[in-house]
């Protein structure tokens, strides 16, 4: 591009400085917590106890997060998707409630559902003897509650893209409908269920809200990284620091691998 | 194999109904030709039991499989009905090998088992270099052979094509329909193609149904249909000046005017005339000899086809007149000229319509 081409295609000023300033905005914590961070102390900070605890706890959790909402999540898609049912609409306007609800009211919701006093939780308790609030397990509802929607809501739109036409296809070769979704669907929707279990897992990670109220912050039993970090923030700043650059660079991982699905369509259209 | 496809397929929706008697006999190849709109593949669909019946009552191999009054619809998966789609909808994720192992795979066979029925049906298809390939990387022909190999492996009780040439291009068309047309002739049980090819038609069926606007206006052998075409639809098609009359004694009485002279003497009543653009003769000045049919017109277009011209001439009858490129340079013809035609009493084809 010539210096005369620029000319025409130059924004005017009064929208480029507000878009510098609001990049600036973006850019500058992101660069302050990489130049403010304790890059001599690192290694020691990310190995001790606690923090190998926290970031154990972390990958447990949100692993588990992810496969209860692969295991529910999908099959709850394809209803949405595909099945007509009295109710559907007030069923998709659910799966999205955890997207836009505090957190923290999340957690409080499911202590009065699955508290030991809660709508569930009492039975949970008085039958089985199963008390999730303050358990690891706990830390998993609490993480699956908060990011499910995010496998759900890309799978759905994913199976309402799908052409309909190789599962035709299949059903005219003997397919049975489970067969059908087994061996059609799923692989023809493998790069929306890669990309969703990746932003569930990157949202369960960083879940804190829900976490801290449903579950509590007990070492080793509940506190997952993001806690880790607010604790160290009253203590040890430069251990909080550190751990948060834990965290960022599973965001760029994450950006990374959504990179295909995310970025370039939206630069292509 | 015991029945083929028969019944009566009745599909109503708000603008439309599709009503066709089916009769498909095993080793029989019939073709549904039609133009677009016509219910040509809502016919397919309510075969291989996509698309329910509204009315009547459909069996496969002596099965009735969907009867709307005895609340029978026997589901696809179950109908053993190979199906080649017009885009072939070959599985993207699947090699040509698991694509064609599909049908045997469903049908509960092992892995291993369904590879070897799979093979077979590649070699025979001489689809053996392509096994590894995925659909993306065959061209049009091989994944027209691979889509029939897929539905033939699922040892199906009738087989069905939708458009089998449509997502051809024209070179690779002829070799690919010849092919293919060897492969249906080894087909045991019923075989009904639907196409808006009259070609595909001629070419692949034994017998031809013609399908417009959902309900059929001329059934019969292919060559028949090709000589005496009753709608102008396939007339166009074959590229046949098809005219309506009323005959008496070797004279046809056009309708909107002008009589033909005819070699039957013994037809009469309404009658249908069909007469090759080639077989129609162009004169600047009235010609005197034997044809006994002679009349003026008006050239009306002029359109190139292959080494060809074809000419609209109106007059009574308007008829297409096929010239040789060479004849409208001598002739000096063009749009707004006054020519004559003329046309032998034996190169015109009557019969009752």
């Amino acid at each position: 591009m010539t210096r005369r081409d620029r000319s025409l295609t130059a924004p005017p000023w009064p929208v480029a400085l507000p878009a510098a300033l609001a990049l600036l905005f973006l850019g500058l914590p992101i660069l302050a917590l990489l130049v403010k961070a304790p890059w001599d102390r690192l290694w020691s900070i990310l190995t001790s106890t606690t923090s190998l605890q926290a970031l154990r706890l972390s990958l447990e959790t949100a692993t588990a997060a992810t496969l209860v909402a692969f295991v529910v999540g999908v099959p709850l898609a394809w209803l949405l998707a595909r099945a007509q049912f009295p109710g559907r609409r007030l069923a998709r306007a659910l799966v999205t409630v955890p997207l836009v609800l505090p957190p923290v009211v999340g957690g409080i919701a499911l202590l009065l559902a699955f508290g030991r006093r809660g709508l569930v939780g009492q039975y949970l308790d008085s039958c089985c003897g199963i008390a999730l609030p303050f358990t690891t397990p706990g830390v998993v509802v609490a993480e699956a509650f908060v990011a499910m929607p995010f496998l759900v809501i890309t799978v759905e739109g994913a199976l309402r893209g799908l052409d309909t036409r190789f599962e035709d296809a299949a059903a005219t070769l003997g397919a049975s409908r489970l067969g059908v979704f087994r061996r059609v669907t799923l692989p023809l929707i493998l790069p929306s269920l890669a990309a969703g279990g990746v932003l569930t897992f990157a949202r369960a990670l960083g879940e804190f809200g829900a976490t801290i109220t449903f579950a509590g912050n007990l070492p080793g039993v509940t506190q997952t990284l993001p806690l880790a970090v607010y604790v160290g923030l009253e203590g040890d700043p430069s251990e909080a620091v550190a751990l948060s650059l834990v965290l960022l660079a599973v965001s760029v991982l994450v950006l990374v691998a959504l990179r295909d699905k995310w970025l370039r369509t939206g630069a292509a259209s | 194999m015991t029945g083929g496809v028969e019944g009566r397929v009745v599909v109503s929706r708000t603008d439309f109904t599709l009503d066709v008697d089916v009769d498909v006999q095993p080793g029989e190849v019939v073709a549904v030709l039609g133009p677009n709109g016509a219910g040509k593949s809502t016919l397919l669909r309510t075969v291989c039991g996509l698309t329910p019946l509204t009315l009547g009552a459909l069996s496969l191999g002596g099965v009735v499989v969907d009867d709307p009054a005895r609340d029978v619809l026997v589901p696809s998966s179950r109908r053993g009905v190979g199906m080649v789609f017009q885009e072939y909808r070959l599985f993207p994720h699947l090699s040509v090998l698991d694509n064609v192992a599909f049908g045997p795979r469903s049908s509960g066979r092992s892995r291993a088992r369904s590879r070897d029925d799979a093979v077979a049906w590649i070699e025979r298809l001489r689809l053996t270099a392509l096994v590894d390939r995925k659909p993306h990387e065959l061209s049009g022909g091989q994944s027209q052979r691979v889509a029939l190999a897929r539905a033939l492996a699922s040892s199906p009780t009738a087989l069905l094509l939708d458009e089998p040439t449509a997502a051809l291009d024209a070179s690779t068309r002829l070799d690919i329909r010849a092919d293919l047309r060897d492969h249906l002739r080894q087909f045991a049980g019923p075989t009904l193609l639907v196409t808006h090819d009259a070609l595909d038609a001629l070419v692949l069926a034994d017998r031809v149904v013609v399908l417009e606007n959902g309900s059929v206006t001329q059934s019969g052998r292919a060559l028949e249909i090709a000589r005496r075409p009753a709608t102008q639809y396939v007339a166009k098609m074959l590229g046949l000046n098809l005219i309506r009359g009323r005959a008496h004694d070797g004279d046809v009485a056009i309708e909107g005017g002008g009589t033909l002279h005819v070699t039957d003497r013994a037809l009469a009543g309404n009658v249908l005339v069909a007469v090759r653009p080639s077989a129609i003769a162009l004169h600047t000045t009235q010609p005197e000899g034997s044809a006994r049919n002679v009349w003026p017109g008006v050239v009306d277009g002029v359109e190139p086809l292959g080494d060809r011209v074809r000419l609209t001439v109106t007059g009574a009858p308007t008829v297409l007149v096929d010239v040789t490129a060479g004849a409208v340079a001598d002739l000096h013809v063009a749009p707004g000229d006054a020519v004559w035609l003329s046309a032998k009493a034996t190169e015109i084809e009557v019969y009752p319509g």
